[in-house]
């Protein structure tokens, strides 16, 4: 389960001036239980990418499909992470955490109770059960929305520049705590983010897009042994692939600006 | 030992503690009380200094003794008034609370509908942009045309006052809600019905109840103007009375009256909307001490 399928997938929107095109022919495959990264410069389609695998949007051509299903529209199996956190502050933390179970579509899921009980132990907000999401910082309130996501048990879990709205040191900390929650339960994740370091220190797969139009530039393989640790990001081949990427990256934001100097 | 001890040194505390609690609440009390305590001995002696005629411009006591009378029927100081408050002032209060009620049930649902479909509003918003401009005070002689005298135009001015706030806010309420918690539900599973109940609905929820709270001001303001022109009874129909015999104090308390009415009716909503929305204090500024 989880397994994604992106082939020759077009994206443009149309606006009052002109015709955008997001994403040019974009072919990826994520495999089962694989953790992909889409790294690049903005505008590069990588979020437009993740809303067509979510189903929040459909491609112009090609084919999204997950788990050889054409995907249909928004679905429990893919549980997205936004970067604006999506907790309801009408809500408390643990009745967020449970919101997804309460709903009719998620019947039979677990016991909710168990599940926002377990979720609150593992994400160490047990504490803060009873508190509304405007009354906890910024990296608890990503905690709890990346708990209320794990409540349904998706196949699939599709992160939105989850850290990006993070300092530095947070950032690091829910990393590492991703990459927990992922050697527990073996989640297909595909995560979107500027970060290079962190597109590589999460990733099997770093996907490297390049803009105007939204295009794979290149797979990267990253073969940094699991489960990985923080220290590993002064290695050798961590920094190789870091400086690899980068270029890209610049080479590729640098174009952008001349181009728009040229203007 | 140890029990003398405390008992010789709690008493001590508490008595600082509750003298500087005393202070405390005396310093708010004349916070509340310093305006209005002006404002009425101002009025005072404005009346007793003689600039106009005590009948016209009556002095708060001569309000207060023929309110007393109004509400009492004790002292016949309002004689043809006397004792009649409370069937005016259920009058009126039963008025505002029919016609506020259907004007607010019709405008949120109004607004709902506009504010979940493009088409819906492309299809109802111009009208209500339209009629929203005419004054309710204009609609007066064809709701007398359509209902007579009595309660019908009454009930009828006050709810279409109620609309237009209850309907306009709900609609803002809709459209401003955080797309990210919308999708996220969508995501999740959600159905219609629990997008709306569960999601939509607590979003909107603040903006909703801002418009119902407008709407119950207008409602008072409706009141009186339907009570002076096509009903017999209520604080408007008092006060319009007493103008036209000359009876300025029965004015006057009818006027504040209807504010005291008013302002409880305000009350209301406010404690309710306080009820549902204890979540939605924690992120504004709420004002210095």
């Amino acid at each position: 389960m989880g397994r994604i399928n992106i082939s020759a997938v077009s994206k443009r929107f149309e606006t009052a001036q002109a015709t955008v095109t997001a994403l040019d022919n974009v072919n990826l495959a994520v495999e089962e239980k694989e953790i992909v990264t889409l790294v690049g410069a903005s505008g590069c389609g990588k979020s437009t990418l993740l809303n067509l695998i979510a189903g929040f949007d459909t491609p112009t051509a090609g084919q999204v499909l997950v788990d050889g299903m054409a995907v249909r529209g928004p679905g429990p199996d893919r549980g997205v992470v936004f970067q604006q956190t999506a907790l309801f502050p009408w809500l408390t933390v643990e009745d967020n955490i449970g919101f997804g179970l309460s709903l009719q579509a998620n019947r039979g899921k677990g016991d909710r109770r168990q599940v926002v009980e377990r979720m609150l132990q593992r994400t160490g907000l047990a504490a803060f059960r009873e508190r509304r999401p405007a009354e906890l910082s910024g990296g608890m309130r990503q905690r709890a929305a990346i708990a209320s996501v794990l409540a349904i048990n998706p196949s699939t879990l599709l992160m939105d520049e989850p850290f990006g709205a993070l300092d530095a040191l947070t950032r690091s900390i829910m990393q590492d705590f991703l990459l927990e929650i992922w050697e527990e339960q073996r989640k297909t994740v595909v995560l979107v983010t500027h970060d290079i370091d962190e597109a590589i220190y999460l990733a099997d797969k770093t996907v490297v897009m390049t803009a105007h139009p939204g295009r794979v530039s290149e797979v990267i393989e990253v073969n940094l042994p699991r489960p990985r640790k923080y220290e590993m990001r002064s290695t050798e081949p961590f920094i190789a692939l870091r400086d690899h990427v980068t270029d890209i990256v610049r080479a590729e934001a640098l174009k952008g600006t001349t181009m728009a100097d040229a203007h | 030992m140890v029990t003398v001890e405390r008992t010789t040194t709690v008493p001590s505390q508490l008595g600082t503690a509750a003298r500087s609690g005393r202070q405390r609440r005396l310093g708010l009390a004349l916070q509340y009380a310093i305006f209005p305590v002006a404002v009425l001995v101002v009025w005072q002696i404005c009346g007793e200094a003689g600039f106009v005629r005590r009948n016209v411009f009556p002095p708060p006591t001569d309000v207060v003794t023929v309110w007393y009378d109004l509400v009492t029927g004790f002292t016949d100081a309002a004689t043809r008034y006397s004792g009649t408050w409370a069937d005016h002032a259920w009058a009126s209060t039963w008025r505002v609370f029919v016609g506020f009620g259907w004007g607010v049930t019709l405008g949120i649902f109004v607004g709902l509908v506009i504010g979940l479909s493009r088409v819906m509003e492309r299809v109802l918003d111009p009208t209500i942009q339209v009629l929203r401009n005419i004054p309710v005070t204009a609609w007066v002689p064809l709701s007398l045309v359509f209902f007579g005298i009595g309660n019908g135009p009454a009930i009828f001015l006050i709810g279409l006052g109620a609309f237009f706030p209850a309907a306009i806010n709900t609609t803002h309420g809709v459209r401003q809600i955080n797309i990210t918690l919308y999708k996220a539900a969508r995501m999740m599973g959600a159905n219609e019905r629990e997008l709306l109940l569960r999601v939509i609905l607590p979003a909107a929820l603040p903006s909703i109840l801002t418009g119902v709270r407008l709407s119950m001001g207008i409602a008072w303001v409706l009141v009186v103007v339907a009570e002076i022109l096509a009903v017999r009874s209520g604080l408007g129909y008092l006060l319009n009375d007493a103008y036209l015999f000359y009876r300025n104090d029965v004015v006057i308390a009818a006027m504040l009256s209807i504010g005291l009415l008013g302002f409880f009716s305000d009350r209301i909503v406010v404690l309710v909307r306080d009820m549902l929305l204890v979540w939605n204090d924690r992120e504004t500024f709420g004002g210095e001490n």
